[in-house]
């Protein structure tokens, strides 16, 4: 067994600005050695540990998806000491990835149902690695079908613009693309994600699941609407964040009673952090 | 279960011989202070059998304060800069002489965390494989020690691989592995002891257990759903006094919890795992701000509940304390893990 703290090493091959504040950029890294890259095999909402040696780990969802291959993307908030030090380094830099780590949306247990995707601000990362794993060819017609409704404050912000865009035009998935005030030139929603999402989603039933990713306040006025619209708490799936440090539940510290986030998690069913502490 | 008979006249020069094929670690009494505490014996240094439970549990045998996990170098001319890199270790045979039972047992605890059938941590679990543990039975138990509530006790073999049990001028070696069989013949211990040597330490063992005055119960919190026990009312109270100084999870022998720290001098560096405790407001602070637990009361409350309520649902198993007693005689303001549990179990 390789030991499981040993980040494998990665070139950063590209990195673009993400966001209109310049606050969130997105990085391609590639495998130094081609092997990592087979070893690092993930599934969609799965997260890993950005390694930089000298500053420390982070914790971050997968944004590439598991049918792109031979590289993997992160979209980094710049917020602390690692991912400040992170926006600074240059294509070509080396570093390090452990991981992939902690579950992943049930995959199988959502093939053959209709999908609601709620997202709002940059928690669009796994849940653009979803949209991409599902509407690949290979995947399309293993699932009903996939909504998404995406509210940031401004165009600007709306993480993978280009790609929204083109799933607009696209007729086997229903976009709900929101801002929160009018803005010139944008031809979809306005408004907060949760009226859109009460407007737009399909109504919930046995075959339909939401997974929502998102900031908390986002979250306190999703959750109801999905209520009213008649999701249960076993089909509302919400991927959860805390700080960590392994990643593999050993270090404790992401503990939300039994489960570790890290490891048990970070996607759980909303009936499942119902039984747990609020302690995330 | 074979018994050898150690006589006391032998026991430096076997200790002596066997060090040829092991590292010796053992009780040591720290000088012009009360108490011992566990380490490398030095080279004609024998161990304290005669001290009473060391200050800080032996846990760090396995899991050091501070262990370099990873190294690297940060210097553009090499060609494994900023590259991790895993540091030669080396896991010599090590013997833990005079262990007590207890803390021999709270390794079996710590190791469900550690060696788990989809990871392990090559750290912890190969400096356990590495250790033989010679444990010496309590038999004048502390006031403090309530172990045999905790499915443990002052004879407790679970976690050993020799149990010594002092019968005067000699001790009783009860051979419990082969990894203990394995010690006792690099020390040239192998004069088996009479037919009534097994009797003799079943009746030490009933009389040493007769001497534990307290004890824990939590039956009842096992049938307590989780949410009940966190939104209990005694929690405020239970913490009230307490500083977060974080004394109960250092001298803990089954606190497992770490940071992960990286330390630089000059172009080199490495990647540390050190001791962490729940009991610090930094432990969970987000890089937003935000602190699932903030507040003291609800890092008082999440050292319990993983010890005694979160531990035994995810293993299924009894509590994560093995009843020793540091925290209760460590603690500044007299926390008191069986009045908890009490109240838990209630």
């Amino acid at each position: 067994m390789e030991n499981p703290y040993l980040p494998y090493p990665v070139r950063i091959d590209d990195i673009e600005i993400a966001t209109e504040d310049k606050s969130l950029k997105t990085f391609k890294f590639v495998f130094i050695n081609k092997e990592d890259e087979e070893k690092f095999a993930y599934k969609a909402g799965q997260f890993a540990e950005l390694s930089i040696p000298g500053k420390g780990e982070i914790p971050i969802g997968i944004a590439s998806s598991p049918v792109e291959k031979g590289f993997v993307t992160f979209t980094v908030n710049r917020a602390g000491l690692v991912t400040t030090h992170l926006h600074n380094m240059k294509k070509g830099d080396v570093m390090g990835i452990r991981g992939p780590l902690g579950n992943w949306y049930p995959w199988d247990l959502l093939a053959g149902k209709n999908i609601l995707i709620v997202g709002g601000g940059f928690a669009f990362t796994t849940l653009r690695s979803s949209i991409i794993y599902m509407l690949d060819p290979e995947n399309r017609s293993r699932f009903g079908t996939i909504d998404v409704v995406y509210g940031a404050r401004t165009p600007g912000m709306l993480l993978y613009k280009d790609e929204l865009i083109e799933w607009e035009k696209r007729d086997d998935i229903n976009m709900h693309l929101t801002i929160d005030s009018p803005a010139e030139g944008w031809a979809y929603n306005v408004g907060f994600t949760p009226p859109v999402t009460e407007e737009k989603a399909p109504k919930g039933d046995e075959n339909t699941y939401a997974i929502v990713c998102g900031p908390p306040v986002m979250i306190k006025f999703t959750l109801p609407v999905l209520e009213k619209l008649g999701y249960t708490h076993d089909h509302i799936i919400m991927s959860l964040e805390n700080r960590m440090k392994c990643g593999f539940g050993m270090c404790g510290r992401c503990g939300i009673g039994k489960e570790l986030v890290c490891k048990d998690g970070p996607v759980f069913t909303l009936d499942q952090i119902n039984q747990t502490p609020r302690e995330y | 279960m074979e018994i050898i008979k150690i006589n006391k006249k032998d026991w430096n020069g076997g200790l002596a011989k066997s060090r040829k094929a092991y590292r010796l670690y053992g009780p040591i009494r720290v000088a012009d202070k009360y108490f011992s505490e566990f380490g490398a014996l030095a080279e004609d240094e024998v161990p304290d059998m005669s001290a009473t439970d060391t200050r800080l549990s032996p846990k760090s045998i396995a899991f050091p304060p501070s262990e370099v996990m990873l190294e690297y170098t940060l210097d553009e001319n090499s060609e494994d800069c900023n590259i991790m890199k895993v540091p030669e270790k080396e896991y010599p045979h090590r013997a833990i002489i005079g262990i007590r039972p207890y803390d021999a047992a709270a390794y079996l605890l710590v190791k469900k965390n550690f060696d788990t059938s989809e990871v392990r941590d090559p750290y912890w679990c190969d400096a356990y494989d590495a250790c033989t543990f010679i444990g010496l039975a309590v038999q004048e138990p502390s006031l403090l020690d309530f172990s045999t509530s905790t499915n443990s006790g002052p004879f407790d073999e679970s976690g050993l691989d020799v149990l010594l049990v002092d019968a005067g001028d000699s001790y009783l070696a009860k051979v419990i592995t082969d990894k203990g069989k394995a010690y006792l013949k690099a020390a040239g211990w192998g004069k088996e002891a009479g037919k009534d040597a097994a009797g003799k330490i079943e009746a030490l063992k009933k009389k040493a257990e007769a001497k534990i005055q307290s004890s824990v119960s939590f039956d009842n919190i096992r049938q307590k759903s989780v949410m009940e026990l966190f939104e209990a009312d005694f929690w405020e109270d239970t913490a009230f006094a307490c500083m977060n100084c974080g004394t109960c999870t250092y001298v803990c022998p089954t606190c497992w919890c770490f940071d992960i720290q990286d330390e630089t001098h000059g172009k080199k560096g490495v990647r540390l795992k050190v001791w962490d405790s729940c009991m610090y407001p930094l432990f969970t602070l987000h890089t937003t701000g935000h602190n699932p637990r903030d507040a003291k009361v609800q890092r008082v409350r999440q050292r319990f509940m993983h010890k005694l309520k979160y531990f035994m649902d995810k293993y299924e198993d009894g509590i994560m304390c093995v009843g020793c007693g540091r925290c209760i005689r460590s603690c500044p303001v007299n926390i008191d893990i069986r009045n908890v549990c009490q109240l838990m179990n209630g």
